[in-house]
């Protein structure tokens, strides 16, 4: 793993790009997912506090690692559930359902889920 | 091929796994599958992080992370379960300030170890520390900044722009510091310097989220979600991690495009977003107008006269904001228009790009409620409608209706494109009170004789609307 700085540099270069790229492709409506998305991706930060933790020495060190496992713990569990959770309700597309004059029967059913 | 050629390997099929999961969001089709995937090559990556000799031989250090690793998914789970989608940018600005913070610690650890090791003699190169510097100061302004925008979003405290004396000197002294106490550690390598400057980045996070409203907090998520993006690159370069910089960078690089594409819709530059309520005091000026137009008389409406205003409509425009959301009315929205829609009365839903706490916000909303996509208008979309339009109903939204986006050049709002609800026959406010909205700032709009408004909570008024347009 060692990398020198300038091949280091490269891929961060290109990443920026294919980020750029990718993401300008996402619809507005899609908006608050993909920050939730993205969010998750940053997570694996989670590997890098692994590492650190791993050759830790001495107790100021462990203390150090040992949170920054655990915050980086919640930030890729959490975002990738969060974001499993609103893309879930999206799937509904409209031409799934029997059209909306079916819309007031559900309504029971719907109202208690706001609860 | 070494174990180590191995794990990299891995590492680049994961960084692969998360441009295809950010692929996938160009479609509500595949977007599901793509964030599977994305957790999928998470998932890979950490397991094979467990295979490297320096994490399997860590010994009680290695306990410390499965028990750290189990705490935290403890605490994930069900909090990312249970959080309603109204606080969902709440939710966000957590994780993603824990994401900064754990970027900044490993930056720190890693340049403790670097300085401590046994064989180290003389100081790290100068880009080692550097790095080092880049990690800890854009993690530590994420973090403490997310902080701030979670109190300001739970409303812990006000949303309002938040100024003091001599804050532009304040900041600009905590600036200087920072860069000084960064070059110092450059120079010297010393450990006490960093720790000082990691405070006063700390420090930083918090003065410089301060003082952005309300209004603009969906552009200070994304903006601080990059933020954490590129704190994490930067410790990927610090540990020599290919696949730290590849999704840092990748979230860094979208952030800041989503951001910009924020303010666009805001119809103001990042710069205005993030500084505008230094120096300008017109928010004052705003506050003191909302005081002494309390005085002034509204129109207000019974449900049954709104009801069969509707009722006999021809076009009506549904115009939902965060209110709407508070009040977990969406449903019942919905089931407002159904009723329309069968007495063959044309309606959709106008959505502002920054309605609700975070950039397409209502449009998760709105699906929640299994609202169909075709009755979902952007702004741009929906304006020319407006003119025509019988009755624009507006639930619980304020500034992005707020005309004095247009013609009051001194608001705080001034230049923010908005839904012309001004233009429709007859407009509909379902409001709680006369309070002003997210901004801080009174709506003209409220006091014009073509607006009827219904005070109320959203689901309630709705409920009542439901019932007059039945029996009309």
């Amino acid at each position: 793993m060692t990398v020198g700085i300038i091949e280091l540099l490269t891929i961060f270069v290109l990443a920026a790009f294919v980020g750029n790229e990718v993401v300008s492709k996402v619809p507005s409506i899609l908006h608050t997912p993909l920050m939730s998305g993205t969010n998750a991706i940053h997570g694996i930060i989670l590997v890098g506090t692994m590492a650190i933790l791993g050759q830790a020495q001495g107790d100021v060190q462990t203390i150090l690692g040992f949170l920054a496992v655990l915050l980086a713990t919640l930030n890729v569990v959490g975002g990738f559930v969060v974001t499993d959770r609103m893309l879930e309700m999206f799937k509904a597309k409209p031409s799934d359902r029997p059209a909306k004059s079916a819309g007031t029967p559900e309504e029971p059913g719907q109202g208690g889920a706001t609860s | 091929m070494s174990l180590l050629t191995w794990v990299d390997l891995v590492y680049l099929l994961a960084a692969i796994g998360f441009i295809l999961a950010l692929k996938g969001l160009s479609s509500p089709k595949f977007a599901r599958q793509g964030n599977m995937l994305g957790a999928g090559a998470a998932t890979l990556a950490i397991a094979m992080t467990f295979t490297i000799p320096s994490v399997r031989h860590a010994g009680s250090r290695l306990i410390l992370m499965v028990v750290a690793m189990i705490i935290g998914t403890a605490i994930a789970v069900p909090a990312a379960r249970r959080v309603k989608m109204t606080a969902m940018p709440q939710m966000v600005a957590i994780f993603n300030g824990v994401g900064g913070g754990a970027a900044a610690l490993v930056s720190m650890t890693a340049f403790l170890i670097l300085t401590s090791h046994d064989s180290f003699t003389g100081k790290p190169a100068v880009y080692k520390i550097v790095e080092v510097i880049l990690g800890i100061l854009i993690g530590c302004v994420s973090f403490s900044g997310s902080a701030i925008a979670f109190i300001k979003l739970q409303e812990l405290i006000t949303g309002r722009p938040i100024t003091y004396p001599a804050q532009q000197v304040i900041n600009a002294f905590v600036g200087i510091a920072i860069v000084g106490l960064a070059v110092a550690t450059i120079l010297t390598a010393n450990v006490a310097l960093l720790v000082v400057m990691s405070v006063l980045a700390l420090v930083l996070g918090v003065i410089f989220v301060l003082p952005i409203g309300g209004a603009d907090v969906p552009v200070l998520i994304s903006l601080l979600n990059s933020f954490t993006g590129l704190a994490v690159a930067a410790s990927g370069f610090s540990l020599g991690n290919n696949l730290l910089i590849i999704a840092g960078t990748l979230v860094g690089a979208s952030g800041i495009l989503l951001t910009r594409m924020m303010s666009k819709a805001m119809g103001r530059s990042l710069a205005n977003v993030l500084f505008s309520a230094f120096g300008s005091v017109v928010t004052a000026s705003g506050g003191a107008d909302g005081a002494g137009a309390d005085a002034r008389p509204v129109k207000v409406g019974t449900p049954e006269d709104i009801g069969v205003l509707m009722a006999y409509a021809r076009k009506v425009v549904i115009i939902p904001g965060y209110g709407l959301a508070v009040a977990q009315a969406q449903h019942t929205a919905r089931e407002l228009a159904d009723l329309l829609t069968e007495r063959g009365v044309e309606v959709f839903y106008a959505i502002h790009p920054v309605a609700g706490r975070m950039p397409g916000h209502m449009n998760v909303l709105l699906a929640e409620a299994n609202v169909p996509y075709d009755e979902l208008k952007e702004m741009d979309e929906a304006n020319p409608e407006l003119a025509t339009a019988d009755v624009a109903l507006v639930v619980g939204a304020n500034d992005t209706v707020n005309p004095a986006a247009n013609n009051t050049p001194g608001s705080p709002i001034y230049g923010m494109p908005i839904i012309h609800a001004d233009l429709a026959q007859h407009i509909v406010f379902l409001k709680r009170s006369m309070r002003p909205g997210f901004a801080g700032i009174d709506n003209e709009l409220l006091y014009d004789p073509k607006t009827t408004m219904l005070f109320g909570d959203a689901k309630d008024t709705l409920t009542k609307l439901v019932a007059a347009v039945k029996s009309a």
